[in-house]
């Protein structure tokens, strides 16, 4: 009896901006010079609004904050790829792409403060709670996506998660059922190399999380993830495939978490400071900046007026924040079920009292 | 115009499940096995024909995957009808059922919410294998955002499992796996509700408040029947929704009667038995004649086939119970 080859699969990988600032003009997505320009705000914003909150926390303004840095290019990529009506699916460091797809910065806060409304997102946000059990998400993001599909709609919902997530069997489940009913999904994997303390290479045994792909009958595709266009190509490309009806994808964006894992965490234990600087290098916004210096539409007196106006507008959010009044004792007992029981309006008026008191 | 046939239990959910999504386009069926095969106990046969492959879904074999996908199902708007093939199997589901399914109004701050229904043998009886007996309501109860619904019998299955399709909550529909096909009952043809969180008196009596839900309705009631005959009058309270649990009817008929005796087929520690006694003796203590008792299974494993019967609360067990409340 022969041995018969009844599977085989290629694994790419995009990478169209390099470090350097050198673009590959063959493979560059279709983008103007003032979208450029957009990109480097939106991923300007991204770093800004993330380092305040670092530093918030430290004042003892902000509760455990997991830090994107090192990722904005991957989430303004993915970002800037959607339509309107697309919906994301987040789970706890996609505060870039909650707050590029119009969720307010300062409910982002909120959230991570420790307030429930920060996660009372309007629907028409398109943009779900961030979910913290890692990877239970991406089955989310597969009902959705494939409730889209059986509606006949080109929508498209978008499970976000990170390398550790794709080790959850949830992960496994999520493609699965996405292959099998087509669903109109995209698994956004940023796999940016470390799950708190465990390396990429300790999750898995495979080369890439993308070639994960092949075995659930999607497309799957790497892309270097600090490469802004290459998120974005490779996003677009996905997206159109679930519109046109062509299924799911799985996007692995080839990243690195720059801080500790939250302000709970000291990377110090487990990664060397070598290893830290070599991903400093491949920073997301220092390339794109030097594509835009190279085609003049970026100088120094740009970078200090947008650092400027972006101050100003993650300023506003920490000030809406602080503005929030208290959350009200009684709201933990409204949202529970859809009319509040008897027993949970008995507590209810017995924490009002004791508090009253 | 109704018209009344004798119906079993399993063939009323087949009933209330068709009617709903004949009703409401956006109800759907998923799980393993509810298409094609129409389920493993037949709870979904001819709906796959009826309603096509849209809508009465064959999934992979994945509890979690079933469950969790529904929650994105229902943010597109649709109302999945999940099954879980066997209790014993749900934990893999538990995650999404009680992290996310149960949560996502309160996390959300009720801008979102999850109206599915998921359904699934409960209990034992069947001489079935290892993990296809289970009683997991106590952990159900105790996650707050989901609803808990076990019908006794064809006529209250049908009712609220539809009222469980109409919900806006996430509800857990259990069905007793031993009362699939024990018996028929006269049920109405077409639609009507039992509302959730309602109680039903089963029978009426002076001296003791039977508490019971599921398939240990028909054992208190047997155990009533035989009491009546040594001049006991026991009053048989069917629960039928654990969560929101209709307090009201339990405390008048054990205002009446000084007496409870509780039971459930489910280990007795922590079980929806210790909630029930606590709750009474808070609330009705001055008109206890007796220490609230339980007849539960036991602090064990569910045990195979050749040992069910001896787990399981039996008639006997239950005018035992009894007989200690009165002899308190």
């Amino acid at each position: 009896m022969p041995r018969l080859t009844i599977h085989q699969a290629v694994t790419e990988r995009l990478e169209i901006l390099a470090p350097d600032g050198t673009l590959d003009e063959a493979m560059a997505p279709s983008l103007g010079g003032d979208e450029l320009v957009t990109l480097y705000g939106d991923m300007t914003l991204l770093r800004q609004f993330d380092d305040k909150a670092l530093k918030l926390q430290r004042q003892g303004r902000m509760g455990t904050w997991g830090s994107l840095r090192g990722q904005e290019a991957a989430q303004a990529g993915l970002a800037l790829a959607l339509g309107a009506d697309d919906w994301i699916v987040p789970s706890f460091r996609e505060h870039g792409l909650q707050l590029l797809r119009g969720v307010p910065g300062h409910l982002i806060y909120a959230f991570w403060k420790g307030d429930e409304r920060g996660a009372a997102l309007d629907p028409a946000w398109h943009c779900l709670p961030p979910s913290v059990p890692v990877g239970s998400q991406h089955l989310h993001g597969t009902g959705l996506g494939w409730g889209f599909r059986k509606r006949g709609l080109g929508t498209v919902a978008v499970a976000c998660g990170g390398d550790g997530s794709t080790s959850e069997g949830d992960f496994h489940e999520a493609l699965n059922f996405a292959g099998v009913f087509k669903a109109n999904t995209i698994f956004f994997i940023q796999n940016n190399q470390w799950a708190i303390s465990v390396p990429f290479h300790a999750q898995t045994a495979s080369t890439s999380i993308a070639q994960k792909a092949a075995a659930y009958g999607i497309a799957g595709v790497q892309v270097d993830g600090n490469d802004v266009l290459a998120v974005y190509a490779a996003a677009r490309e996905a997206v159109e495939r679930a519109r046109s009806g062509g299924g799911a994808t799985l996007i692995e964006a080839h990243t690195y978490r720059m801080q500790d894992h939250t302000t709970a965490d000291d990377a110090g234990r487990y990664r060397t400071p070598d290893d830290v600087a070599a991903w400093a290098a491949k920073d997301p916004l220092a390339r794109l900046r030097r594509l835009l210096e190279a085609r003049a539409l970026w100088d120094d007196a740009r970078e200090a007026a947008l650092l400027e106006q972006v101050d100003d507008r993650v300023e506003a959010m920490v000030q809406e924040l602080e503005a929030l009044p208290p959350p009200s004792p009684g709201d933990m007992f409204d949202h529970v079920y859809a009319q509040l029981p008897w027993n949970l309006a008995e507590q209810k008026a017995a924490l009002e009292k004791e508090v009253a008191a | 115009m109704s018209v009344v046939r004798k119906l079993t239990l399993v063939q009323a959910i087949q009933e209330a499940l068709e009617l709903e999504l004949a009703r409401d386009p956006e109800v759907l069926v998923l799980g393993e096995d509810v298409g094609r095969d129409g389920g493993v106990f037949r709870a979904t046969e001819g709906l796959l024909d009826r309603f096509g492959a849209e809508r009465v879904i064959d999934t992979p074999l994945a509890e979690s995957g079933i469950i969790g996908t529904s929650i994105g199902l229902c943010v597109a708007g649709f109302r999945p009808v999940a099954e879980i093939q066997f209790l014993g199997f749900l934990y893999p589901g538990v995650n999404q059922l009680l992290a996310h399914a149960a949560r996502y109004r309160n996390r959300s701050r009720g801008r979102f919410h999850v109206p599915m229904v998921v359904r699934s043998p409960h209990g034992a009886g069947i001489h079935a294998p290892e993990h296809h007996s289970e009683a997991y309501e106590a952990m159900l109860v105790n996650a707050p955002g989901l609803k808990v619904v076990i019908p006794s019998d064809p006529y209250d299955a049908k009712g609220l499992l539809i009222s469980a399709i109409r919900d806006e909550d996430p509800v857990f529909y259990l069905e007793p796996t031993r009362l699939y096909r024990a018996f028929r009952q006269e049920v109405p043809e077409g639609e009507y509700v039992v509302p959730l969180g309602k109680a039903a008196v089963k029978r009426e009596g002076t001296d003791v408040t039977i508490l019971a839900y599921g398939a240990m309705v028909r054992v208190a009631l047997e155990a009533a029947e035989k009491l009546a005959l040594e001049g006991v009058s026991a009053e048989v309270v069917d629960l039928r929704t654990l969560n929101p649990l209709d307090l009201d009817t339990v405390l008048e008929s054990v205002r009446k009667t000084g007496r409870a005796v509780v039971v459930h087929e489910a280990p007795r520690a922590v079980g929806f038995g210790a909630e029930l006694a606590a709750l009474i003796q808070e609330r009705a203590l001055v008109s206890l004649l007796a220490p609230v008792q339980r007849v539960t299974g036991f602090d064990t494993v569910v045990p195979y086939a050749r040992l069910e019967d001896l787990y399981l609360p039996s008639a006997a067990r239950v005018i035992a119970g009894v007989h200690e409340a009165l002899a308190f």
